[in-house]
């Protein structure tokens, strides 16, 4: 067991599989000579050379449709993805054809490759390149999408993602490539398709995924010293969606809060309150309630960008609110 | 076609009797397969009206000749990406009438059991790698088949290629560019074949093309491009196989342009109102297949009696084809989700509209 980066247990997953299967190959923007624009691919160009490496040019849809093709032909591409803002330009190649040929084509030619790419605001980057659009790709059936919170989780997911035979997108994010984390020595294949109880609790359940599962964990560290026992669900994947993990928990808790980066409407945090309306209203005390990114084009501010997106002191607000509700006293844990 | 941009044309060597020196059975191979295309086509309108075939149905009719050609040159181990106006080339390919017929039919004998219909016709292992109906949206892919090949075996004249089929209108969308670039600067075998009807749906490729001669549009890339006259099936030949040959032993990409007539609307449903009664008789007094016929028979390799026995030959094919397809069940309702993944992971969808997210009684 080490403790490396998030962004250290992406560049070995992707070292160990290249090593292990000559069929990966990765194809992106500067991810050789410059070794990646957030460095997770450094080294692997001099280690494995230009043909399993290779720089593409500034063409999304070109070069995520080159891996659909290179993929069906039996290659394993991982492309990186400079930011999920720019998926936008390849598309078409991802909704059209990445997620359809397999079924389109009644099962003749599976497409396993892997998009990485990160999301996520909070770098001062202004409107285009802050955004987190990872429920267009969720909303598609076809894709597979996963968000990793931990070092451990984006080893494992990459992993994962690189071995299955579809197309999945790794959500990477910005804020958590330099966290640090626990990573098992040896081979370590997540499960896609399965969320996780990171923390256990009984008093009320918050859901999150990537960035905001991480954020969890820490509002439940603060509360339980206030007496409250906050259950913490990563979705770890958000397509497929494992509801039963969720509904799950919250027929335990009775309360549910989701904490997304994305933004409120029709986001993350909306199918999932649906959910849980749908298959625990029963268990339900109080409404969800879901704490997402404010409707509009992140601003460069950064006194605006700061406060349109969500944080660890909003969740603690929101998670306190729907206790007051339901007139939770703090200490009597059921 | 007025107004039409008109470059060089390349013909076969002898522009008099382009079929001279070929072996008779060849061209008689040639004939039969333009034949069936346009019986299959004509009976596939048909079937389109009698409500047989629904979605979009986009018909060969007029570039048998191209069609033809283009398969002739290509290898059984090459393969093979083209747009939604596929059928031909799916027959070509050898994939059985039937089959494709009962894929248009959306039945479970379709190629793809009658999930990608007429748009989407596939045979992997005949190296068919899809009709697709987004326009360009076969070209990315089709390019990364190509960057695969030079990652799995070596340049040379046995090398595999692919040969990526589009329409005229395809040459302005961004993923054109975007693929002949890659294929140029990864050196590629890749032939890109665009068919020039002149019109994309009502669109003619002067109103929609900065540079109207499209086998030029390559030169950005500097991709050696050709035209040829896509009614002249060995001028089509000659000039698919002198690119794969370029792509196979030189892993130079091309692009090739050929010129022919598309005799009806765009697809099944579009009367080609845009076009006068004089452009649609000289539309017609262009049409490949009786020009063909005449040709063989005056070059004595067919008589008409040889010709009229052919064209019965591929009625009656496509006559069991249209049966084939009828007597073929559509997809049972419990095969919804059979290619939901292609690996199987916990949780994936399976729930029918209206039906609870989570199974009545999760909770027990």
């Amino acid at each position: 067991m080490a403790e490396i980066t998030y962004r250290q247990a992406l560049h070995d997953a992707l070292r160990e599989e290249m090593t292990l299967d000559p069929s990966v190959i990765l194809l992106g923007e500067e991810i050789g000579i410059f070794e990646g624009s957030y460095k997770i691919t450094a080294g692997l160009l001099a280690e494995f050379g230009p043909e399993r490496v290779r720089d593409t040019p500034i063409a999304e849809e070109g070069f995520v449709g080159a891996a659909v093709g290179a993929a069906m032909l039996g290659m394993r591409p991982v492309v990186e993805i400079m930011t999920i803002n720019f998926s936008l330009l390849a598309i078409d190649q991802i909704v059209n054809h990445a997620a359809k040929i397999y079924g389109m084509f009644g099962g003749q030619t599976a497409v396993p490759m892997v998009i990485r790419t990160p999301g996520g605001g909070g770098q001062q980057l202004a409107a285009t390149h802050s955004q987190n659009l990872e429920v267009w790709y969720a909303h598609v059936p076809g894709l597979k999408v996963v968000a990793p919170a931990t070092p451990r989780d984006a080893k494992a997911m990459l992993t994962a993602a690189i071995r299955d035979d579809d197309p999945v997108i790794v959500l990477e994010n910005l804020a958590l490539y330099n966290t640090k984390g626990e990573v098992p020595d040896g081979e370590q294949v997540a499960t896609i398709g399965r969320a996780q109880v990171i923390k256990p609790g009984t008093d009320i359940t918050v859901v999150g995924y990537s960035r905001s599962a991480v954020i969890a964990l820490d509002v439940a560290a603060r509360f339980e010293s206030e007496g409250v026992s906050v259950e913490v669900v990563d979705l770890a994947s958000l397509r497929p969606l494992d509801r039963e993990t969720i509904c799950r928990s919250v027929s335990k808790t009775g309360r549910a809060v989701v904490l997304e980066d994305d933004w409120l409407t029709y986001g993350i945090g909306a199918e999932v309150a649906a959910s849980i309306a749908e298959g625990a209203f029963d268990y339900l005390d109080a409404p969800v309630r879901r704490v997402a990114a404010a409707e509009i084009p992140l601003p460069y501010a950064k006194s605006l960008e700061r406060i349109a997106l969500p944080d660890a002191d909003v969740l603690v607000r929101v998670i306190n609110e729907v206790l007051d509700a339901t007139r939770f006293t703090r200490g009597e844990s059921r | 076609m007025p107004g039409r941009a008109r470059g060089s044309v390349k013909r076969a060597a002898a522009a008099a009797n382009p079929t001279a020196g070929e072996p008779p059975e060849v061209l008689i191979d040639y004939y039969r397969r333009m034949a069936l295309i346009r019986e299959f086509e004509t009976r596939a309108g048909e079937m389109y009206t009698k409500a047989k075939i629904g979605g979009y149905c986009h018909l060969n009719l007029g570039e048998e000749a191209t069609v033809v050609g283009l398969m002739a040159a290509l290898r059984p181990t090459d393969y093979l990406f083209t747009n939604y106006r596929d059928h031909g080339y799916a027959l070509c390919r050898g994939m059985e009438p039937g089959p494709v017929m009962a894929e248009l039919f959306g039945r479970v004998d379709g190629v793809s059991g009658g999930r990608g219909g007429s748009m989407h016709l596939f045979d992997v292992k005949r190296r068919m790698l899809g009709g697709y109906g987004i326009v360009g949206g076969q070209l990315p892919p089709a390019t990364g088949a190509a960057l695969a090949l030079t990652l799995q075996g070596e340049a040379g004249p046995d090398a595999d290629a692919v040969m990526c089929q589009m329409g005229d209108g395809t040459t302005n969308i961004g993923a054109f560019h975007e693929s002949l670039n890659l294929a140029a600067i990864w050196h590629l075998p890749i032939v890109y074949v665009v068919i020039n009807n002149g019109l994309g749906m009502a669109t003619t490729v002067e109103h929609a093309a900065g540079e109207p001669e499209l086998y030029k549009r390559g030169c950005s890339y500097r991709i050696p491009g050709e035209r040829a006259d896509g009614n002249d099936v060995i001028a089509v030949r000659e000039a698919a196989t002198a690119m794969l040959q370029r792509a196979r032993t030189e892993r130079k990409p091309g692009l090739l342009e050929t010129m022919s007539v598309r005799l009806r609307g765009h697809s099944v449903v579009d009367p080609a109102r845009y076009r006068s009664r004089e452009e649609t008789a000289e539309l017609r007094s262009r049409d490949p297949l009786p020009a063909f016929r005449e040709q063989l028979i005056g070059a004595g390799v067919l008589d008409a009696e040889a010709a009229h026995a052919i064209d019965s030959a591929v009625e009656r094919t496509v006559a069991d084809a249209v049966a084939f397809a009828d007597a073929s069940p559509e997809p049972a309702p419990d095969e919804l989700f059979s290619y939901a993944y292609a690996t199987e992971v916990p949780n994936t969808p399976r729930a029918m509209p209206g039906d609870p997210v989570l199974p009545v009684g999760w909770d027990d």
